[in-house]
């Protein structure tokens, strides 16, 4: 697949420390090709090598274990830009920092020591396994299956929507346990299971997502991740919560990238002589787009810093940033297109894109009516006191 | 009633106002945990009493009451002071 991808020039992969980083690296490798990879359905393996070479896949690791003890306000930065520039590239990070977090916070010592340097290189990419075609945000309706036996487990059943899934190499694979939902640590290459490609998606189509299903998957016992008594619902959730907060982030960057085409086509296009900039209209839909760009961006940075402060509070923060982030994506963009006119229905500007993509984070990680639902039930339990 | 009791038994209190807890009520029986407040409670945990819960302490006894969080955290410090 390196054919997709055609660099205008020999670039650099200096490592990515920050924003500033993030942003040289998501326009110059990313911005000009991620129609071509939304097209094509699929990243390619260059691009993947220079996100390992930046050092992006989990730079929140400690140095110790192959990262750069990047900081959560930071990571979420890294993440809008990527997001500003492909939601699909965006889109791996996340589920790829699902799996490396929960590793480093949940995993032991030995497995730290065994899947973090390879997480933090990207020699192995990870994803997270947990929708099931009958089962999504609704985690009761899990059917995959683990199986106890003497030194380790049995497993057996299906995921679907799996981000990644087409290229991981390990999978999180959250399932029914003899007392409660576990995760377990499959690779991909494991005997009994099967990966089939999604393809002719809405959005993220570059995401290579696959259905993978389980058949008699034999794994050791040091195959699960984190406890499996009470406290193994907390790797879900905890886990969870780092994705929402990653796609809360990209969704900001939708719409900086809705915003900065806006202005661009807005300065260029004249009707009637006029440049769509002295519309009033059009003036209208862009100052939309600055003011919910930078509210969106304050509540990200807002559960940024209190993930960094171990504040429990940072729950509630990341449920809220990614409901606003992410409706305010999926409303920017509708309007993109239409500042587009007949051009933000075709393939020449990245408008389109941004459509598909951003209804889409209005979906994953906790859709919009659930997380309506959450923040309503936060706010009932305040006003009762 | 130790200071750090009475401290978790106020982070409980604020999350659940309705709630009746003394330090030796089963949150459990009571129907007060899932797996959110599971994860609120262990990081409210970790970060007012600057500690480390490790996964093999990770266990439904150590967070079943007021009273088996205090003695974790008394286990945890003593781990850290003698190390």
């Amino acid at each position: 697949m390196t054919e997709l991808y055609e660099p205008t020039f020999e670039s650099s992969t200096l490592p990515v420390r920050g924003r500033a980083d993030a942003r040289a690296f998501v326009n110059e490798h990313i911005v000009a090709y991620a129609d071509i990879w939304d097209r094509a359905g699929a990243i390619p393996e260059d691009l993947l090598a220079k996100i390992s070479a930046a050092g992006m896949w989990a730079p929140f690791l400690p140095a110790d274990l192959g990262g750069s003890d990047m900081d959560m306000v930071t990571l979420g930065e890294v993440h809008e830009e990527v997001g500003r520039g492909c939601s699909s590239v965006r889109s791996l990070l996340t589920v790829h920092t699902m799996l490396s977090w929960a590793m480093h916070r949940f995993g032991t010592d030995a497995q730290r020591q065994r899947w973090c340097p390879d997480l933090a290189a990207g020699r192995v990419l990870g994803a997270f396994c947990l929708s099931e075609p009958g089962a999504g945000s609704d985690t009761s309706g899990i059917a995959t299956e683990a199986v106890p036996i003497a030194d380790g487990w049995i497993l057996n059943g299906g995921k679907k929507w799996i981000t990644n899934g087409q290229r991981a190499d390990l999978f999180m694979v959250f399932a029914r346990g003899p007392a409660s939902t576990i995760a377990l640590l499959v690779p991909s290459d494991a005997p009994g299971v099967t990966v089939t490609p999604i393809d002719d998606i809405l959005g993220t189509r570059a995401s290579m997502l696959a259905e993978v299903s389980f058949t008699d998957v034999e794994l050791r016992s040091d195959a699960l991740l984190g406890p499996s008594g009470f406290a193994s619902g907390m790797v879900l959730t905890a886990t969870l919560d780092l994705g929402r907060y990653s796609v809360a982030a990209g969704s900001v960057g939708i719409i900086q990238g809705c915003l900065d085409a806006c202005a661009d086509y807005a300065d260029k296009r004249t009707v009637g002589g006029v440049p769509l900039r002295e519309l009033p209209l059009i003036q209208a839909k862009i100052s939309d787009m600055v003011t919910d760009v930078r509210a969106a961006r304050m509540l990200v940075a807002e559960a940024g810093r209190l993930k960094d402060r171990g504040d429990a509070a940072t729950i509630m923060a990341t449920w809220i940033a990614k409901y606003f982030a992410s409706t305010a994506a999926a409303r920017h963009a509708n309007e993109a297109v239409q500042v587009h006119g007949a051009n933000g229905c075709g393939s020449h500007y990245p408008v389109a894109r941004f459509y598909r993509d951003a209804k889409v984070m209005e979906i994953i990680e906790g859709s919009t009516e659930i997380q309506r639902m959450t923040i309503a039930a936060e706010a009932q339990r305040k006003w009762e006191r | 009633m130790s200071d750090t009791t009475s401290q978790i038994l106020g982070f409980i209190k604020n999350r659940f106002p309705q709630a009746e807890i003394s330090e030796t009520d089963d949150l459990f029986s009571v129907g007060y945990i899932n797996s959110l407040f599971a994860m609120e409670l262990v990081m409210y945990v970790e970060k007012t009493f600057a500690v480390t819960i490790p996964i093999d302490e990770l266990l439904i006894d150590n967070f079943r009451t007021a009273k088996a969080m205090t003695e974790l955290i008394g286990r945890l410090r003593s781990a850290v002071a003698v190390g």
